[in-house]
């Protein structure tokens, strides 16, 4: 289910790096969470960003969910898909739902962010609180 | 479509309150337009005709309104007298919404709205032709202050969140007029939407301060919050659970040891109204829904009025104009106030609203308290007769609305928005559902003085068969309603794909 | 009491199912030193026949009887009986905020369409379902340009209703928003030759009013491409919209703040009126208020929710386009059900009358010696003349003859003194317009 070459968020973001590039979105547990998405806010190519800061909205019809970026790095691509379809978010998340590129600004950043088995360990343990 | 609501067994007398809704199939009323109907005609000209295009010029003029609806005054009254026929209203039936107070909007409160020399008054007039109006808002005003226990009043704003705002905005002057007007308010987490979203406007930084284990201020965090930077505390009494701030009388000291306000949200004011006067138990500025507990009628969404009244300290800084009355007896608005905030809308406030709130309180006079009493009976009644049934989260006295959870339905998949809809088979407006956000899958219950003990019974009876129906048969109440004339409408496509207008 | 639908025994009953002896009881939670011992010192009861009297006496000590020739933002205009027999059925007046749309499907529709005839109207392509009223409007529609170009200055015209003015720096004040004023030309119309590119740096709106408080029409077309090549947005606000009948829609600005009193609401002493805000699509998620949208059920049924509800402070909360919740939903279809009484025909002739009265009634007035025209631009049903006396001695005097006087400029605009607004609409017949005239004339030719 969760791609072994990703990284993850506590905050449920995932990231794909290919080389100097990273490329970033939700998880599946996230959209499951929000429910069906209906609008999805990037900011614009060109914003630099440091890790945890905001990388936008992802909104429900009755929640708004704020989206951190993973690391430090400056926006070189937005989804164009999403504007038209940001249902993509539901039905691909770690796929063609992707929300921005990152020109990452600090590698190194991505290592200390979690490999797909302890994320899924992480949301396993999600499930038992509720 | 078949009507699917369970014959429910009940000892309450056979009423059945459920109607299916006529199922006109009336469009729009643009869907019924063709050239040359008229609805309305006007009596003729007694002046020389003027042509708009020699007399603006050609480029000030429009070629008619496209797609404009012409229709004859039969398919205006028709068209929206079915409209109306596919809504619920308090004149049909009780609406259990919490913090709503959805009561009785009395009929002779429209009637003298309306009347020739009240309605028809220019708010530009001068003064001598306008003391009537002056002086309803001058006995309003003095009505309102001596429900809450405050010193002076703003008339103006049009709604509780206005209200708020033009309270946030006095108590950022009031402190920048003793050298710092700080950063901070301080919001519980029960609190409604607009609390935050008006301290933001304000120019204040919002800081949310948990509830305790009992769903109150916990005083000892409330200390440690207060800092320099903090100008006030926005607290609904009693709060959106229907409960009494207890520590109501520490928490006004907590924030007054440090220079900073107590503002109370009066959205709750209908537990409270000849009971207790917030001004005497430390509040310092609140705003009244008159929407709420004053009677005025929702009419869909709105008008309301969210007067604020103030202690003494704050009094320099209200909205102009203010209700005065002068040496000699007559009743004036007095903008000649140097140091007020200045103004929040246009004109002196909601006059026609204002105006039925009066007729409201002269209805009652002294007497008020006993429509309070009725409303914490009624919450009360409910609430004793539906614990056994549902979660309550906070078992504390309720006052004069009770706030349950969907904990024990929530088992068998069912939830507070799928009760809330099968409310609606059973002739109900739902109750308050998602809020407050403590409490997850709340449902938030206040029947008002409004309801007699049949339409009491009628909802508990109305109730208990859900709760049952959660047992044996989930999935009639997590497809309802049945019984109105759409059924569950899909909002994700209404989001994803607004369309906003008709379009030929 | 007749409000209270209980009788003393179920009152008792109840008290003995929760388990308690009396209701006072129920109030424990209240610490005692602040629980009332007497009532409270209001007063009544009334009976209902009293509350008329009560009413009635204080209709007599306003202005039955008088004639007005005041405009200023809140119009005098025919209106049909028949919108109050609708707004007055209980299933309009006394139901609540369509939340629970399955059964409210009536106030819903009617919000859509009242989203499209200000569409309509406007020449916009979609409105809201109502601000608090014009002015609240106009200071929303500009916030909201602030957060669409992210930037912070403002100019906004003089001739911009004052009241409405002082509500924007009321909201401006804590926001960090950097508002200046624009000044009017000889034609009364905002002075195009100071919108320079030096002014204009920086700015996310230009804001005017047409008609603007001085009656006059201003020239959008060319104040929008002037804003917009300078990257800011045109915000419009207009107070009379029965103008709109035949003026041209400000399809050219971006987003456009109305008050919609004009249209069957009564003048009420100050309100309730009600706003709009229409823009255009692409900036409908940072349009504040309430949206009607249209959708279907599971069975394909056409119905009405209120949508892009995250942009609303239920949900967004401290980020929400707005505070806003209540807003003034029955005024809305107050407008709805008299613009659809008078559809497309009717609205252009009450805007034709309204044009015809008011240049009847100012070249009588012009002919009065020392009466002089201010304003060169267009006007719809409101206009501006000098006269040689204090306009506040000559409105004393109109109103010992029953009529209350033209709108003293000079109380907002001290360049001004001398020079009133002065408002005809269709509802002011031809002799009362030649009394006013008569009565002015001769008190201008008597001693000071």
């Amino acid at each position: 289910m969760y791609p072994k070459d990703y990284r993850y968020t506590k905050e449920h973001e995932w990231i794909k790096v290919d080389g100097a590039i990273g490329t970033v979105g939700i998880t599946d547990y996230a959209q499951s969470e929000l429910g069906d998405v209906v609008f999805v806010e990037v900011p614009k190519v060109g914003t630099q960003l440091k890790g945890g800061q905001s990388l936008g909205t992802v909104e429900s019809v009755k929640a708004v969910s704020e989206i951190f970026t993973p690391v430090s790095g400056e926006v070189t691509e937005t989804n164009p898909a999403l504007h038209d379809a940001p249902e993509k978010i539901n039905s691909d998340p770690h796929g063609s739902a992707w929300l921005v590129k990152l020109r990452l600004a600090d590698p190194k950043e991505v290592s200390s962010l979690m490999d797909a088995a302890a994320y899924e360990a992480y949301i396993a343990d999600k499930a038992k609180e509720h | 479509m078949s009507s699917k609501f369970t014959e429910i067994e009940s000892s309450a007398p056979a009423i059945r309150k459920v109607r299916p809704h006529p199922n006109q199939n009336e469009g729009l009323i643009f869907e019924r337009s063709a050239a040359g109907k008229r609805g309305m005609e006007i009596p003729p000209l007694d002046v020389p005709a003027v042509d708009p295009v020699a007399a603006l010029g050609r480029e000030f003029v429009r070629d008619g309104i496209e797609g404009f609806p012409e229709v004859s005054e039969i398919e205006v009254i028709r068209h929206f007298t079915r409209l109306s026929t596919w809504n619920y209203a308090i004149d049909l039936g009780m609406y259990p919404l919490g913090s709503c107070t959805m009561k009785y909007n009395p009929r002779v409160n429209e009637f003298v709205a309306r009347l020739d020399g009240l309605a028809t008054e220019h708010p530009e007039q001068p003064g001598e032709i306008s003391q009537g109006c002056l002086r309803i808002l001058w006995d309003l005003q003095n009505c309102l202050l001596a429900v809450t226990g405050m010193d002076a009043a703003t008339l103006q704003p049009a709604a509780g969140a206005q209200g708020e705002l033009a309270g946030l905005l006095m108590i950022r002057a009031y402190l920048a007029s003793k050298g710092n007007p700080r950063k901070k308010v301080l919001i519980p987490d029960s609190a409604h939407g607009t609390n935050p979203a008006s301290v933001v406007i304000a120019g204040y930084e919002v800081q949310n301060i948990r509830s305790n284990a009992r769903g109150q201020i916990d005083t000892d965090h409330l200390r440690e919050f207060v800092t320099d930077d903090v100008a006030a505390l926005m607290l609904t009494n009693p709060s959106t659970l229907g409960v009494f701030e207890e520590r109501i009388a520490e928490i006004a000291e907590i924030l007054h040891s440090k220079g900073a306000l107590l503002y109370m949200d009066g959205a709750n004011m209908n537990a409270l109204a000849g009971v207790t006067r917030p001004g005497d138990f430390g509040v310092d500025v609140m705003h009244l829904n008159l929407h709420k507990t004053f009677s005025t009628p929702h009419g869909g969404g709105g008008p309301g009025s969210g007067p604020v009244m103030v202690k003494k300290i704050l009094e320099p800084f209200l909205p102009i104009p203010v209700v005065v009355k002068k040496e000699n007896g007559q009743f004036a608005l007095d903008q000649n106030r140097p140091q007020s905030i200045g103004r929040v809308r246009a004109y002196c406030g909601n006059f026609g609203v204002l105006l039925r709130a009066l007729a409201y309180t002269l209805a009652y006079g002294p007497g008020i308290r006993k429509a309070t009493e009725d409303a914490v009976l009624n919450a009360n009644y409910i609430r004793k007769n539906l614990e056994e049934y549902f979660d309550l989260p906070y078992n504390l006295p309720s006052m004069h609305e009770v706030v349950f959870s969907d904990a024990r339905q929530k088992r068998n998949g069912v939830n507070t928005m799928d009760m809330a809809k099968r409310l609606i088979d059973y002739g109900f407006h739902p109750y308050t559902t998602a809020f407050p956000l403590i409490v997850p899958g709340a449902m938030m219950i206040e029947p008002t003085e409004s309801e007699s003990k049949i339409e009491c019974d009628l909802f508990i009876d109305a109730m208990r068969s859900i709760a049952a129906e959660c047992d044996e048969n989930p999935d009639l109440v997590k497809t309802a309603p049945h019984s109105t004339r759409v059924g569950r409408l899909d909002e994700v496509a209404a989001a994803r794909k607004p369309i906003l207008r008709w379009k030929p | 009491m007749r409000y209270l639908p209980k009788s003393q025994s179920e009152r008792e009953e109840m008290l003995a199912s929760i388990g308690v002896q009396s209701v006072d009881e129920l109030f424990q939670s209240i610490p005692e030193k602040f629980r009332l011992k007497t009532p409270l010192p209001l007063p009544g009861p009334l009976s209902e026949m009293e509350i008329i009297q009560y009413f009635q006496a204080r209709a007599a000590e306003n202005s039955q009887g008088y004639t007005s020739f005041l405009g200023a933002g809140v119009y005098q205009h025919l209106r049909s009986v028949v919108t109050d027999a609708l707004v007055q059925r209980g299933e309009f007046l006394t139901s609540y905020t369509p939340y629970q749309a399955e059964f409210a499907q009536g106030t819903l529709t009617a919000i859509f369409e009242f989203q499209t005839l200000m569409s309509q109207l406007t020449g916009q392509e979609v409105a809201n379902a109502s601000m608090y009223d014009g002015s609240t409007a106009l200071t929303e529609a500009v916030l909201m340009a602030e957060r669409l170009t992210d930037r912070h200055k403002v100019l906004i015209a003089r001739s911009v209703h004052p009241e409405y003015r002082q509500v924007l720096a009321t909201y401006a004040k804590n926001l960090g928003l950097e508002i200046e004023e624009i000044g009017y030309t000889p034609s009364g119309q905002l002075d195009r030759s100071s919108l320079t590119a030096e002014k204009l740096a920086g700015v996310g709106a230009v804001v005017v009013q047409s008609p603007n408080f001085f009656g006059v029409l201003e020239e959008l077309p060319g104040l929008a491409d002037a804003a917009h090549a300078a990257g800011a947005l045109l915000v419009t606000c207009i107070t009379e919209p029965v103008s709109l009948g035949i003026v041209r829609p400000p399809a050219e600005a971006d987003i456009v703040a109305m008050e919609g009193q004009a249209f069957g609401v009564s003048p009420s002493y100050g309100g309730p009126y009600v706003g709009v805000i229409a823009t255009r699509e692409k900036f409908v998620r940072q349009m504040p208020g309430r949206l009607a949208g249209q959708t279907t059920d599971a069975a394909g049924r056409r119905g009405f929710v209120l949508t892009l509800a995250t942009r609303e402070q239920h949900i967004r909360r401290e980020k929400a386009t707005s505070n806003i919740c209540t807003n003034e939903a029955l005024y809305a279809l107050v407008a709805t059900i008299h613009l659809t009484l008078m559809g497309k025909e009717g609205l252009r002739e009450v805007a034709l009358q309204n044009l015809a009265k008011a240049r009847f009634a100012q070249a009588e007035l012009e002919k009065i010696p020392g009466v002089r025209r201010v304003f060169s631009g267009p006007t719809f049903n409101e206009f501006v003349l000098e006269f040689p006396r204090s306009v506040k001695m000559i409105n004393s005097a109109l109103l010992r003859v029953k009529i209350v006087g033209p709108f003293a400029l000079g109380t907002h605009y001290p360049e001004l003194t001398k020079r009133a607004l002065i408002c005809v609409t269709e509802t002011m017949p031809r002799t009362e317009i030649e009394r006013f005239v008569a009565a002015t004339k001769k008190i201008l030719e008597s001693p000071v």
